[in-house]
């Protein structure tokens, strides 16, 4: 009888390993899909890493330049698209001026579509906020790390003119700002090659400026070293860095609405290791034996 | 119907699309694959048009050619005719016989490249980062500051060692390799799960889409 039920136990280990994967996806699709539905608020700590990025905007007085680079697609937007409309939520309500500029060719369209996300807040309505004044999108300019070293000499060179055409000598925000030199901190928001890494590489560690990222999350442990030698003020890394960015503003939005749904997608993946592992681990008993 | 609309019903057919390969290869799937493909390289060829060439080399070309015009002055901009040469070269590797010349260009671009990494690298990942590891053992009334210093030089040394294979890994210095190998299985792990979470903020984006704008379930 015991050798029964033990073989039994054994046949139900071996077709669990012989699963349909079919059936794993399945368990996945529901498990991201089902929690979308439902308005859980989750308590997501602030990270030191994130609290950095925090921090470096958060001390920035009124009226600081902050130049953020839109190295990104939308391939990218679940994770780097809330970090950007949490970051003009900031800088706004900090009244801080913001200058976009792009290494990949979409990075400012992707601004633009934050901006006019961030641009429905009724406390960011109401200051009125001006093209050429509060902030400007350069655009993109094609030379990857090469754009990031001249612009440390001079961001005429590499951006003649704005997005729109306008020769930066008549942008009134672009008054006095000759490099890098003339902003408080750059922002990376980054998906890969060129990104933040070319950003520590060309600007920090030759024109000695401060550098906060947000990066997807399968960038982002290559750039935690950066932050321990200083070379980085923060990390958002991915979605759940996003998630304690909104958080940390005060404001929850899409990637704090999304967590559930990761949380939950992550749980399950969890428990198909620990069934792989037993199961793994029982027909190999069952072989020595 | 609105544009806006038919394109958010093209978006959600053409992701049903891409998903169905889960389930097994199908015409559906290899339709919006093809038409991803054609459309990606028809995008980027616009892309490299107006954004690259263009500005790059035509507007370039174009302002030292008035200047000689105007003013019978040979400007910097001239130099431009040297990317757009080896750009030429490059070109060539469609014709079997002259393919060779697109190595110049190759050279040029490996050669150019390494010469800007190199020291960069050096400087960012090298240099800054062994200085990142040069830590004390022991920090008097913080001892979150001690493990993780005591963690990053003992990961850092073991994790060195086991890449050292002139020396056979036996004893006390097999047990460091041992370390270090713990130390890069830890290392692997945490990139597995940071990049398992990427590949997850990637589908939630997509189902939110699908519930959210295509269907106004959410």
């Amino acid at each position: 009888m015991n050798q029964e039920n033990s073989q039994e136990e054994k046949n139900f280990w071996e077709k669990l390993l012989s699963i349909d994967r079919r059936i794993i996806f399945l368990f996945i699709a529901v498990a991201v899909a089902v929690p979308l539905f439902f308005k859980v608020s989750m308590h997501i700590p602030v990270t030191p890493i994130v609290r950095g990025v925090y921090d470096a905007i958060e001390e920035l007085p009124a009226g600081s330049k902050v130049l953020v680079s839109f190295d990104y697609d939308p391939g990218s937007m679940p994770e780097l698209q809330p970090m950007a409309e949490a970051f003009f939520r900031h800088a706004f309500r900090k009244d801080l001026k913001v200058i976009i500029m792009g290494l990949w060719p979409q990075g400012p369209l992707q601004a633009n579509m934050a901006l006019e996300e961030v641009f429905k807040d009724e406390d960011i309505k109401a200051k009125n906020l001006q093209y050429s004044i509060d902030y400007v999108n350069l655009g993109f300019t094609a030379g990857n790390e090469v754009v990031i070293d001249r612009m440390g000499h001079s961001f005429e060179e590499s951006y003649p003119k704005d997005g729109q055409g306008t020769p930066l000598s008549e942008l009134p925000l672009m008054k006095g700002v000759k490099n890098y030199n003339n902003v408080d901190l750059i922002y990376s928001l980054s998906a890969g090659y060129p990104g933040t890494q070319e950003w520590v590489q060309y600007a920090v560690d030759v024109f000695h400026v401060k550098l906060a990222a947000g990066n997807t999350a399968v960038q982002a442990p290559a750039m935690y070293p950066y932050v321990q030698t200083g070379q980085l003020a923060g990390v958002l890394g991915g979605m759940k860095g996003g998630a304690e960015y909104e958080t940390a503003i005060g404001k929850p939005g899409i990637a704090v609405r999304y967590m559930f749904s990761q949380a939950v997608a992550h749980a399950v993946i969890c428990l198909f290791i620990i069934i792989g592992n037993l199961a793994f681990f029982s027909l190999k008993k069952k072989k020595r034996s | 119907m609105s544009g806006e609309v038919v394109g958010v019903w093209i978006g959600a057919i053409l992701t049903l699309g891409i998903f169905s390969f889960l389930y097994k290869d199908n015409p559906f799937y290899k339709f919006s694959e093809a038409l991803f493909v054609g459309v990606s390289a028809g995008y980027w060829f616009v892309v490299i048009f107006w954004q690259y060439f263009l500005p790059k080399l035509v507007d370039n070309l174009a302002l030292a050619y008035t200047e000689l015009v105007t003013n019978g002055r040979i400007d910097y901009h001239w130099i431009y005719l040297i990317g757009g040469f080896l750009g030429v070269l490059m070109l060539l590797r469609l014709f079997p016989k002259v393919g060779w010349l697109s190595r110049w260009s190759l050279a040029f671009v490996v050669g150019t490249t390494a010469g800007l990494q190199f020291t960069r690298y050096l400087q960012s990942n090298g240099i800054i980062q062994v200085k990142g590891t040069i830590l004390p053992l022991f920090v008097g009334g913080n001892l979150n500051t001690t493990i993780g210093n005591i963690v990053i030089v003992v990961g850092t040394f073991c994790g060195l060692i086991y890449f050292y294979f002139s020396k056979e890994h036996k004893g006390a210095f097999g047990g460091a390799a041992r370390v270090g190998i713990w130390f890069l299985m830890i290392t692997f792990g945490a990139l597995f799960g940071y990049t398992v979470m990427s590949r997850m903020s990637l589908l939630i984006g997509r189902l939110d889409y699908l519930f959210g704008e295509w269907l106004k379930l959410i």
